[in-house]
């Protein structure tokens, strides 16, 4: 039994970190597609059938170009820091749920890497860690521009997570479980965050974009002021990292956002179609079947959210480095302590009521 | 070998290594980056004694937050590798006359005490977890936990008050 559990969460490992390569390859594409379309354009429309061989083609080039390491920078440290940042930004999938549970001959199967009693704590912690490998990559380059745009990102990414918890902390209190999986369970039947934490979603998603280093936020490869950025210095597959590294994590917030405020896996009048396709199908395959949509609708909320990043990139521009740290510091965290006092309040006193006017 | 000892041992050689090489290591930077290591395998301790929130707590205030300032302020600094007032005698001398009575004191300290033997029968293991824990410092512990907010509160308005810009003074 010991050893069956582990293959299944190996594999399930397994596949979780190849969707998250997949997704996060196919938004470099999206990206350059949404672009064009915002700009009336065609985007990449010659390495396959509308350009979807772009990425690989993209991957091909950057594996062949020359291999660089400045002469006088910190060797080591100049390899560790794309990788740190390809590493932080895959660990966080590991506690997402994808979906509720598949049955195979019995053995209930959730589609979740790990499922922790700490969910939420552990994605932050991740967070926190993402802003290592900017700095190390920028600071090991041996160049003030780097080391200007790593510090940047540092102070930006610091300053953006503060809020963040906050704006977390009232989803928390509604929930009262760190655990994603309890977290999702519990917005079944439309009951979906969003309605009761329209500020906090507010609030998650600036920050979510600031720790993206996504436009406006993108102040750390401000090329105007800045050369180019923390990765000034960088070239071929360790810039390629550094890059994948955002759309992955673009990925994982948009996963995120859907998993706290918008549902994750539910859908309206899932129960409805559970109960059909288990009265047509059986119960092994019906069920199955009823995961699947769940998790087509989780992806299609997720990817939604990606969209939406790129959506917001080819809108507004950058803003100055004083507004971002104004926004941060002077109107994000006191509006998140706001949010938070308005949910204890409302728990403590609007919930009572509510309960006994529908009793 | 039980697994969870392997790993027990494992994570113990690990922290005291980086432990160790967070002294030893020339390079400010590379100091640093042990500190976090050694953060991350005192976490590691904390999964192992089933304590999860501690262990992503200290990943998050530890290794998320406090460490980046650290980084932040000595790739300001931007030390040389051979600084001359770091390789003096008497700090040297005064270094070791310091590690060394702090040695004597945890030496000491560790031979008084007498660990209460673990009752296995009784024990329970989800002592550690997040539920467990808030209730014990909410029911228990809760003048201590209210105090230890207030000085929290404290520090951070004097950070604030430090860090506030005077009236008249530019720092750009």
């Amino acid at each position: 039994m010991e050893l069956t559990v582990f293959i299944i969460k190996s594999i399930t490992i397994l596949v979780v970190f190849a969707l998250t390569l997949v997704i996060a390859m196919y938004s470099t594409w999206g990206e350059r597609k949404v672009a064009g379309f915002i700009q009336d354009r065609e985007g990449p429309n010659r390495a396959g059938w509308g350009g979807l061989l772009q990425p690989l083609a993209d991957a091909g080039k950057m594996f062949f170009k020359e291999d660089f390491i400045p002469a006088m920078a910190s060797k080591w440290l100049f390899i560790a820091g794309p990788s740190l940042a390809m590493l932080t930004a895959l660990l966080a999938s590991a506690v997402i749920p994808f979906g509720s549970t598949v049955r195979f001959n019995g053995v209930e199967v959730p589609l979740q890497g790990v499922e922790s009693n700490i969910g939420i704590l552990y994605v932050f912690g991740v967070v926190a860690l993402g802003v290592y490998g900017i700095m190390v990559g920028g600071w090991a380059s041996n160049n003030k521009f780097s080391l200007l745009g790593a510090i940047r990102a540092a102070s930006q990414n610091i300053s953006y997570e503060i809020a963040m918890g906050l704006s977390l902390i009232a989803v928390l209190m509604m929930s009262s479980s760190l655990s994603l999986g309890e977290i999702v369970s519990q917005q079944h039947g439309g009951n979906w965050n969003i309605f009761y934490q329209p500020l906090g979603f507010i609030i998650f998603l600036t920050c979510s974009f600031a720790e993206c280093n996504r436009v406006p936020f993108d102040l750390p490869e401000c090329e105007t002021e800045l050369v180019g950025g923390y990765h000034t210095e960088y070239g071929s597959m360790k810039l390629g990292f550094y890059l994948f590294a955002e759309y992955i994590n673009m990925f994982i917030s948009s996963a995120i956002i859907s998993t706290l405020y918008f549902g994750g896996y539910n859908y309206p009048g899932m129960d409805w179609v559970y109960t059909q396709l288990t009265s047509a199908l059986g119960t092994g395959m019906g069920h199955n079947i009823a995961t699947l949509i769940g998790t087509a609708v989780f992806f299609g909320k997720a990817i939604f959210f990606i969209f939406f990043y790129m959506w917001v990139r080819w809108t507004i521009p950058r803003f100055r480095y004083d507004q971002l740290m104004n926004l941060g510091w002077k109107k994000l965290i006191p509006l998140a302590v706001i949010n938070i006092i308005l949910t204890a309040a409302g728990i403590l006193f609007l919930r009572p009521l509510i309960d006994q006017i529908l009793n | 070998m039980n697994p969870s000892i392997s790993f027990f041992y494992f994570l113990s050689f690990l922290t005291i290594l980086s432990a160790l090489m967070v002294v030893i290591s020339k390079n400010p930077i590379h100091s640093v980056l042990y500190l976090i290591l050694t953060f991350f395998s005192i976490s590691g301790h904390y999964i192992l004694l089933n304590a999860q929130f501690i262990a992503a707590v200290n990943i998050i205030v530890y290794a998320g937050a406090i460490m980046v300032l650290f980084l932040f302020v000595i790739m300001f600094l931007n030390l040389k590798q051979d600084q001359a007032d770091s390789k003096a005698n008497l700090t040297k001398i005064a270094a070791t006359i310091v590690g060394g009575t702090v040695f004597v004191i945890l030496f000491g300290a560790y031979r008084k005490t007498t660990l209460p033997a673990v009752d296995t029968a009784n024990y329970n293991s989800q002592v550690g977890m997040i539920e467990n824990l808030g209730h014990l410092l909410f029911k228990e512990y809760l003048l201590p936990f209210e105090l230890i907010s207030i000085l929290l509160l404290i520090a951070m308005i004097g950070a604030v008050m430090l860090g506030k810009r005077e009236i008249g003074e530019r720092h750009f």
